[in-house]
């Protein structure tokens, strides 16, 4: 089935809004969570907000260059949730609890 | 060897015995130490003997040019005449003797080694003065003599009940130094002003082309090249740090403050006296000063309790005498002065060395006498000098007193009768002194008296020779009635080689003042001689304790109160200004100006760290809102 | 209906879920919703012809990373609902601190867009795996190896950092 819209079904403001808006969601998650997994979901959601800014950049363009770009940020998202959980799991046998507000070591 | 390569050699010597002494002459003996220091000044002597022999007119030595502009140069250079070879061997031939004298003396210290190096880089200072050609090296002479002056003053700093007294004697050594120094500075200024050189023949030569030249810009250089001297020769009024230059040890002062360092300021104003002759106001002014100047450290010396204060005051007496006559234009008379004070007054200084080392380093004539024959040697020396520097006859000091003496008598019978006061005070006090010390008993109690010995040979040995040389000193410039040629011969000799000597116009006496004169001085020395007599040792009149003197005795013991005096006016309102200074200006302006500002950076830190909060989520915040700032700049700018 | 017409519905429900996925008390909640918005961007992908990348993205972060959030949720019992309360302060500026970049984020991006002439050739076949793949291995083929190097060492990182210490045997 090649010839399912072809083209972005709307104009390419939409989607940049529309990945704005997800990304500014994301930021504001990762400000007021302060559960440390949650922090870290809402840094993949903004991850995500990118990657569909770049597909719609892919489509209106018709070079796979963006997809590729993609591809590859979804490859480093993974890794850097996995290290970034496991750094999780650390500071939680130190703490024994998961607040954001505990990491205050490190003040001046 | 030629002249030349014999003044580098005798210049170098004494340098560098003081660089070896004062390098590795810790590790060394003292008899390596004094041998060496000794062994330097012996040879500096015979090149000097070797130069006086073959010095036949004025010699100018360039060794290298200091500063070239256009049109003005300043040379390092050396000038051999004869005012400048005799001046070498009074320094090197009378600093020889003290040497050998030191090598007895401070045997016992410990610092022997650091004394020679000091004497020895004296001596080169001194010799740089004499030697040099312009006014720069006379300068960076008369400079390095303060210094050493003060270092050798000071020697015993570290000592534990008199080590500050000696060091505020250096200090204000120094300080009444570096008023003249100033003086001569400016003189200098004013002098290169003038003439656009600063070499004693350019002057000279200028002066000479233009024998009417007189302006206040002459009156100026000769008023400031007197402070010079002033401060330098301890005239009033920068005197007071001679008698308090005494606490130096006993060689320091005989060669420092008897012979040679004080002589600098005479030899200044002989040097100029191209200078001093076009500003006649000048001279008048060193005469009064002069003339003051002796009468009043007379007077101060008539009381004194301390043998080496007494022979201070009486330095500071005869250097305001050959001021005198430098103020009548007398400038050889001056010099043969020079001469014979060199002579007998290191002589009584080094005997009172060996009295003071005899008596345990007790220096109140109060608790010495009847040291006659416990001493023998010492006490014969020390008669010859007194007699030599009361005027007795036929010793020098007689000769070289009386010529100024005559000089007085052709300018003024009142300047002559006033010096013959000052002339009588001399002998009193010369006198005084050797009685209580020498004669009558001994008032020092039995534990001092056990330890009264002579001197080693080296000691006694330079004190022989300097009385030999007060004796016969005369001879070097006769006066006219006793032989038919001949006579005169330091005159003559000054005159001839050394510049604008020769053109300075002498009055000779005839011979019937001369002899009335030589009568006169003659009766008032042996008159004195048998009033101290009778009265030290016939009567038995002892000095008084300090709680017992009255009246004039009390002024004259404490030395009129200059001291007290130029305290008040000068150091409180100092020491009152710098504590001002420090409180106000150092304490409240810059401190809390430099320190404001460190405070400011600081205070600056330490609100911005309430920024670090270590709290990840204000972090973040901070990271957006950085995002936002830097979207909405390149917004704006494009 | 029209696809312009669902792109944009599917548009508000993705917006909706994601909201979601702030503002729910439990995390438990809040990856679920992570994991429906991640369908809905999926949704989107199709929409648009990225096929590969629709299918790449549900595998991967939904599939993989969502179930290794799930799995540390689970294990840690970090179930609680109970969170610090955040101050007022903080959210007051957190908010006004979002609303202003999503501004600014606009506001850069609105004309932006209108400035370049596009007169390429669409080509529409350019999501499909077979087009992709070639440009990743013939474009992009250092790259890839590379991220192949980062994946050994997120898994060598991972292992070393949640490694127990053994106890010292005495």
């Amino acid at each position: 089935m090649n010839t399912l819209a072809p083209t972005l079904g709307t104009s390419i403001d939409f989607y940049v809004i529309l990945a704005s808006i997800l990304f500014v969601i994301g930021a504001f998650g990762v400000l007021i969570r302060r559960n440390m997994i949650v922090l870290l979901m809402c840094i993949e959601l903004m991850l995500n907000a990118v990657n569909l800014l770049l597909v719609a950049f892919s489509t209106y363009y018709g070079k796979g260059d963006a997809q590729i770009f993609v591809f590859f940020i979804i490859v480093v998202a993974a890794a850097e949730a996995a290290i970034g959980l496991s750094i999780l799991i650390m500071a939680y046998r130190n703490n024994k609890a998961t607040d954001a507000g505990l990491f205050k070591n490190l003040n001046g | 060897m030629t002249v030349d390569k014999l003044i580098l050699i005798l210049l170098a010597l004494p340098l560098i015995g003081a660089l070896v002494n004062g390098t590795i002459g810790k590790k060394l003996s003292n008899a390596l130490v004094g041998g060496m220091a000794t062994a330097v000044m012996i040879g500096s002597f015979c090149c000097a003997l070797l130069i006086f022999n073959q010095t036949n007119d004025t010699k100018i030595i360039h060794l290298f040019t200091l500063l070239k502009l256009d049109g003005f140069f300043i040379n390092a250079s050396l000038q051999l005449d004869a005012l400048s070879i005799w001046m070498t061997l009074i320094v090197t031939g009378v600093g020889t003797l003290i040497h050998v004298f030191s090598i007895g003396y401070m045997s016992h210290d410990k610092g022997f080694y650091k004394f020679f190096t000091y004497l020895n880089l004296f001596i080169f200072s001194m010799l740089l003065l004499i030697l040099g050609s312009n006014y720069f090296v006379l300068f960076f002479g008369w400079e390095g003599v303060g210094i050493c002056s003060y270092l050798l003053i000071g020697f015993h700093y570290s000592d534990a009940e008199k080590g500050i007294a000696n060091s505020v004697a250096a200090r204000k050594a120094f300080i009444m130094n570096r008023i003249g120094d100033a003086g001569l500075l400016i003189g200098l200024f004013l002098m290169l002003a003038q003439f656009n050189t600063l070499e004693f023949t350019g002057i000279a030569d200028k002066v000479a082309l233009n024998p009417d030249l007189v302006n206040t810009s002459i009156i100026g250089i000769t008023i400031c090249l007197f402070i010079a001297a002033t401060g330098k020769s301890a005239q009033i009024p920068l005197f007071t740090w001679l008698p308090d230059a005494m606490a130096g040890p006993t060689p320091v002062s005989a060669l420092i403050h008897a012979a040679t360092m004080v002589t600098a300021g005479i030899y200044l104003v002989v040097r100029s006296n191209f200078l001093f002759e076009l500003a006649p106001l000048t001279k008048d002014i060193i005469l009064g000063i002069g003339f003051a100047t002796s009468l009043v450290a007379a007077f101060i010396a008539m009381r004194q309790n301390d043998i080496k204060k007494v022979l201070a005051y009486s330095t500071v007496s005869q250097l305001g005498l050959m001021f005198v006559a430098l103020g009548m234009g007398a400038y050889t008379a001056a010099i043969f002065h020079v001469t014979t004070h060199a002579f007998f007054k290191a002589l009584l200084f080094l005997g009172s060395g060996s009295v003071i080392h005899a008596m345990s380093d007790e220096q109140d004539i109060r608790l010495m006498g009847g040291l006659a024959k416990k001493l023998p040697t010492t006490h014969l020396t020390f008669l010859i000098g007194t007699l030599a520097i009361a005027g007795i006859p036929l010793l020098s000091g007689f000769y070289s007193k009386d010529e100024i003496l005559g000089h007085a008598l052709a300018q003024s019978p009142l300047l002559y009768g006033t010096l013959m006061i000052s002339v009588a005070l001399t002998g009193a006090y010369m006198f005084r002194l050797y009685f209580l010390v020498f004669q009558g008993k001994f008032r020092g109690g039995a534990h001092l008296a056990a330890h009264v010995h002579e001197s080693k040979a080296v000691m006694t040995v330079p004190l022989i020779i300097l009385a030999i040389c007060s004796v016969f000193g005369g001879l070097l410039n006769l006066p006219g009635i006793f032989l038919k040629n001949g006579t005169q011969w330091l005159h003559h000799f000054l005159n001839s080689h050394t510049a604008g000597l020769a053109k300075v116009e002498m009055h000779h006496a005839d011979k019937n003042t001369t002899l009335l004169l030589m009568t006169v001085a003659s009766v008032l020395s042996f008159g004195l001689l048998i009033w101290a007599y009778l009265t030290y040792v016939k009567k038995n009149k002892t000095a008084l304790p300090d709680e017992e003197i009255k009246g004039w005795q009390l002024l004259s013991n404490a030395k009129l109160y200059i001291d007290e005096t130029y305290n008040f006016l000068f150091v409180k309102p100092i020491e009152f200004l710098s504590k001002a200074f420090y409180n106000v200006v150092e304490i409240k302006v810059l401190n809390r100006g430099v320190f404001g500002i460190t405070d400011v950076f600081g205070k600056f830190g330490s609100l911005i760290r309430y920024w670090q909060t270590g709290l990840l989520s204000s972090y973040l915040f901070w990271m957006v809102i950085g995002l936002i700032g830097l979207i909405s700049y390149y917004i704006i700018k494009i | 209906m029209s696809i312009e017409l669902l792109t944009i519905i599917i548009g508000g429900l993705t917006i909706g879920s994601a909201l979601m996925v702030v503002i729910s008390k439990h995390p438990i909640r809040s990856v679920l919703f992570l994991v429906v918005t991640f369908f809905f961007i999926s949704s989107l992908y199709i929409l648009m012809n990225a096929q590969f990348l629709a299918i790449v993205n549900i595998i991967v972060y939904a599939g993989a990373i969502m179930v290794l959030f799930l799995f540390v949720l689970m294990l840690l019992n970090l179930n609680k609902e109970s969170e610090p309360k955040t101050p007022k302060l903080a959210l007051f500026s957190s908010v006004l601190a979002s609303g202003v970049l999503l501004l600014v984020l606009i506001a850069a991006f609105k004309d932006s867009i209108h400035l370049t002439n596009v007169n390429l050739p669409a080509e529409k076949n350019m999501g499909l795996v077979k087009n992709l793949g070639r440009l990743l291995f013939e474009k992009y083929i250092v790259p890839f190896e590379v991220s192949s190097i980062l994946f050994i060492a997120a898994m060598v990182g991972a292992i070393l950092l949640a490694k127990r210490e053994k106890p010292i045997i005495d």
